[in-house]
């Protein structure tokens, strides 16, 4: 109400007295749903649209027709000789060049020289004793399985990303082209990317790779785009006035200037990649993920605890390294330093790799840690995950029981009987309210296809489980950010806690809820609410630190106590800041509730995992776009209000 | 204009930014027309002609149109209509291969927030005009460690930019613009990014440089102080227009317009004014005593003239030729001239 009352007044009169219209019309449908035609309230079956059949037909064309199979044969046969090579590199396999395994010693020296070149003696520290881990727990097999295929895939995506970054910055036709498809790409959920990529490639490694390359390419295309166009116009003018070539200035004065962009670019692919590389395990990709995924359906928690630890740690690790390169500034040598001076690290490398190879040469230990050698934590942990399950383990199954029974199955079968001519009345009156015609027509174009699908059950089953997961994520994340935000100090923490947490593949953290809930659906509604809490909870601190200082002090001189201040003067002029992250949070569940669908669910998530089984890629595109829609209709709805906000907050100021 | 002697110049000048079909320019453009299509105006007719080895600052608040008209004459941007003519060769017809040419062996250029390569040493900041045309590593480096020697920077050829201070940053700058030995210079607000302090410091460093290499020089400011204490010449410039363009000895003397007036009301004319401008012509007067210099500013021989008893001093120009100063003339303008009220 208060945005209302902010707004431009005719203008806006219009839209709200609209907007009511079409909402009053929503709620009289609704009401009068038992006397609807059966057409109102679920689009007739003449009406659905074959979609999957066109997308199978235009696939089986491309496929046969257009021979694009020998290029993606060619492409995955490029893919494919690279991870052969890291593959022996890093564990071993029998292929060119055979000089592997790299003795895990070697390896953990490396990481630990590269982490103090990149961030000092912690990070050094934290490198190093994360693949000590690994080898020490035996999990340096499936480790380098994973990481080999990230070694093969972010690169190629890194470039892939940089050419299109570059086209679409140079020719605005590609950028207009581009746009709408990155779009689209970073709000499909994972599973649509492995559907084709199964068609078009089979399932293994090389799946995996492929579809990892294509899932991170995204991020780098925008980043590479925000890079070459942040690159202040003085150093091109004065790349220019040194008669610098088109070519000149592209390689040696835009792209070295954009350089901190780019290199976000690339941890945001190497994240991506991960996350993706865990995934894939779905499609045959050997490694953590594929044993995670084993271990979690056997109900095998303390093991499963253990691949997940290995998993953060080298997620935080990646994340940790690429963004020190990212931030690292250049720092110049003293005048006549020698090579010692100026190439410690490489030196320090050069050592630590000979004593490696020397410890491997004396004890096989120190080459490979063999499997009844490893340590495990797995004991222990089962154990005191069982004694912890019995003392909540009442409390966990009251919850379960009365989330179910009053929460869950009430609000799902409320959702399912909402007329679907409700629904989208209700969708075009939201679109109308926020930002006139153009939204409501935008917010129906985004929810018409949905409903043509055939798929409106599923879908209605996806939205409930977001809505809940989302709505508690606000319930828990609001008054979190708030407590955090009221020191910097604290502030600053909660903000680091949530940097790390957003750098968990997905996948982990179906760990915690499963043991504590078992397999069901309180499960997947936790592990979500726990995953779209961190978003909420990261722009809430953020939307209250980032209130301008002088507003505050002005507001302390006008005598204003704390509860004032807080409701008064920080949180209005937050809102724009907790709307994007409400945004985030129903992304980041959107892709939860549809990984979590293999622990059982009944929504658009569990078709996917089927139309993955049977390799269908027609039903399983209609269904990756089902939820990218959704995602994109609340992303239109929250993203323009919160413009508007931040607009008649400017006008106001 | 046909001077030969000219180095850069430019006639009839426009810039307009704009959708669509540009309007027709000339003269009789008046901003009306050109508001009506959309379209804005940052250089409006301008015509300009520097003399080799001149220096001409272009002054003017922001928003005035300099720094598109240098850029024009760069041609970093093109010209809506008008020709920029460097050296007898039309540069607006040159190919982009023409132009790269002319820029890596005529001109060089230093910008207001010194558009330093940051992964670039100072060093191969200095050198990286010479690697653009191809120059080879050693005699590219041997080049820049001179230039950076000459700029002041001896001994911090490794720094990166962000581990000097603006003023050094500028000299990186200066030194880059230098490298490729140009025979027109072009400096956009050099110093505007730097405090008041360090301002000072790099304008008589500017002057020790511009006496040692001797170039055509374009120099763009918004201080008008700045450019009276550099300009052989000055073109204030107003809404893309030049108001007037003349040494600043006349832009104080008799400014043109009265928006060159208000800029001038506030200077302390004795210091632009040298004796020569006021010495008039001996017409049988009689010359008695020695004669000043004409090329002193009155600042300079303040004492002499408040001192001296003659009421016409003589001055000698340096082509030998005496003229007279009125020296009550000369009073006014060192103390102002008497307010009635105080006179009485």
């Amino acid at each position: 109400m208060t945005a209302a009352a902010l707004s431009p007044a005719p203008a806006s009169f219009d839209r709200r007295r609209t907007a009511q219209a079409l909402l009053l019309l929503a709620a009289l449908l609704a009401t009068g749903r038992n006397i609807l035609p059966e057409a109102l309230l679920r689009p007739p079956e003449a009406l659905v649209i074959p979609f999957a059949a066109w997308i199978n037909a235009a696939f089986a064309f491309a496929r046969d027709d257009l021979g694009l199979m020998a290029l993606t044969r060619a492409f995955s046969d490029l893919v494919e000789f690279g991870l052969d090579v890291t593959a022996n590199l890093l564990y071993g396999k029998a292929r060119w060049p055979r000089l592997g395994p790299i003795p895990w010693v070697v390896i953990a020296a490396t990481a630990a020289t590269l982490g103090h070149a990149l961030g000092g003696r912690r990070l050094a520290a934290f490198a190093g004793g994360t693949f000590v881990w690994i080898a020490v727990m035996g999990q340096w097999q499936w480790a380098m399985e994973t990481l080999s295929v990230i070694v093969v895939a972010a690169p190629l995506s890194v470039l892939l990303g940089l050419a299109l970054g570059t086209l679409a910055w140079r020719f605005s036709v590609a950028e207009r082209v581009l746009n709408p498809l990155l779009n689209i790409a970073q709000s499909l959920p994972h599973f649509a990317y492995m559907i084709p990529v199964v068609v078009f490639i089979g399932i293994g490694p090389k799946a995996g790779a492929i579809v990892t390359i294509i899932f991170s390419v995204p991020p780098m295309i925008r980043l590479t785009l925000l890079g070459l166009r942040a690159v202040p116009p003085e150093i091109i003018e004065s790349g220019k006035m040194s008669g610098a070539t088109r070519w000149q200035l592209m390689t040696r004065v835009r792209l070295p200037a954009a350089r901190t962009e780019i290199l976000i670019g690339v941890n945001q692919v190497i994240m991506q990649s991960l996350a993706m590389v865990v995934l894939a395990s779905f499609i045959g990709m050997p490694g953590l993920g594929q044993k995670l995924l084993q271990l979690l359906q056997a109900l095998k928690i303390g093991l499963s605890f253990e691949i997940g630890t290995t998993i953060v740690l080298l997620a935080i690790l990646l994340d940790r390294m690429s963004k020190a390169a990212a931030h690292r500034q250049p720092v110049h040598h003293a005048a006549g330093a020698t090579f010692r001076q100026r190439h410690p690290h490489l030196l320090a490398w050069l050592a630590l790799t000979a004593i490696g190879f020397a410890l491997s040469a004396l004890h096989p230990y120190f080459t490979e840690v063999e499997r009844k050698q490893a340590l495990s934590l797995a004991g222990p942990v089962d154990a005191g995950v069982d004694v912890l399950l019995t003392v909540v383990a009442p409390l966990a199954d009251w919850l379960r029981w009365f989330l179910i029974t009053w929460v869950l199955i009430p609000l799902r079968d409320a959702f399912l009987w909402l007329p679907a001519s409700a629904v989208l009345v209700f969708v075009a009156g939201i679109g109308w309210r926020v930002g006139g015609r153009r939204s409501a027509l935008v917010c129906l174009a985004f929810a018409l296809p949905i409903a043509l699908s055939g798929w409106w059950d599923r879908a209605m089953i996806t939205v409930y489980m977001v809505t809940v997961s989302v709505t508690l994520a606000l319930l828990i994340g609001l008054p979190l950010g708030l407590i955090a935000a009221a020191r910097p100090k604290r502030a600053a923490r909660m903000l680091l806690v949530c940097d790390t947490l957003q750098t968990f593949p997905s996948f982990i953290y179906l760990i915690p809820v499963i043991m504590l809930f078992g397999v069901n659906d309180v499960a997947v509604i936790a592990a979500v609410v726990v995953f779209a809490t961190v978003p909420i909870l990261r722009y809430t601190v953020e939307g209250l630190r980032s209130v301008p200082p002088e507003l505050v002090e002005a507001a302390l001189m006008s005598g204003a106590n704390p509860r004032q201040m807080l409701w008064q003067v920080k949180l209005p002029l937050a809102v724009p800041t907790l709307l994007v992250g409400a945004n985030q949070s129903i992304m980041f569940s959107l892709f939860m509730v549809i990984i979590a669908a293999f622990i059982g669910t009944q929504d658009l998530g569990q078709e996917m995992q089927r139309a993955l089984s049977s390799a269908d890629v027609g039903k399983g595109l209609v269904l990756g776009f089902a939820v990218a829609f959704i995602g994109l209709l609340a992303d239109h709805v929250l993203l323009t209000w919160s413009r508007n906000r931040v607009e008649s907050l400017g006008a106001r100021r | 204009m046909t001077d030969t002697d000219s180095v850069i110049s430019c006639h009839n000048l426009w810039k307009v930014f704009g959708p669509g079909q540009m309007p027709e320019l000339n003269e009789r453009t008046t901003t009306q027309d050109l508001q009506a299509g959309g379209h804005i105006a940052a250089v409006r007719n301008v015509s300009l002609s520097i003399k080799r080895g001149e220096m001409l600052v272009v002054m003017g608040l922001s928003g005035s149109g300099k720094s598109t008209l240098v850029r024009c004459l760069a041609r970093l941007i093109d010209a809506t209509s008008g020709a920029v003519m460097v050296e007898g060769r039309d540069l607006g017809a040159m190919t982009e291969a023409q132009l790269i040419d002319l820029r890596r062996r005529k001109m060089g250029m230093v910008f207001q927030s010194f558009g330093l390569l940051p992964h670039r040493t100072a060093l191969e900041n200095v050198a990286f005009p010479l690697e653009m045309r191809g120059q080879d590593r050693a005699s590219r480096i041997a080049r820049a460690t001179e230039m950076l020697s000459l700029v002041g920077l001896k001994g911090r050829e490794g720094y990166f930019p962000r581990e000097l201070s603006g003023g050094q940053q500028q000299r990186v700058g200066i030194a880059r613009s230098l490298a490729v030995e140009p025979d027109i210079w072009f400096l956009d607000e050099p110093f505007s990014a730097l405090d008041p302090l360090i301002r000072r410091e790099m304008q008589d460093e500017f002057l020790r440089l511009k006496a040692m290499v001797a170039k055509t020089i374009v120099f763009i400011t918004h201080d008008f102080d700045e450019a009276i204490r550099l300009a052989d010449r000055i073109a204030i410039m107003k809404d893309g227009m030049v108001e007037q363009c003349d040494t600043p000895e006349r832009i104080v003397m008799a400014p043109a317009t009265p928006y060159v007036a208000k800029f001038t009301s506030a200077v302390d004319r004795s210091r632009v004014v040298r004796a020569g401008a006021l010495s008039r012509p001996v017409n049988g007067r009689s010359v008695e005593g020695d004669a000043l210099a004409a090329n002193a500013t009155l600042h300079q021989i303040a004492r002499i003239i408040a001192c001296d008893p003659r009421d016409f001093i003589p001055v000698r120009a340096a082509d030998g030729s005496v003229g007279l100063m009125d020296r009550a003339e000369a009073l006014d303008i060192l103390l102002g001239p008497d307010l009635p009220e105080t006179a009485a």
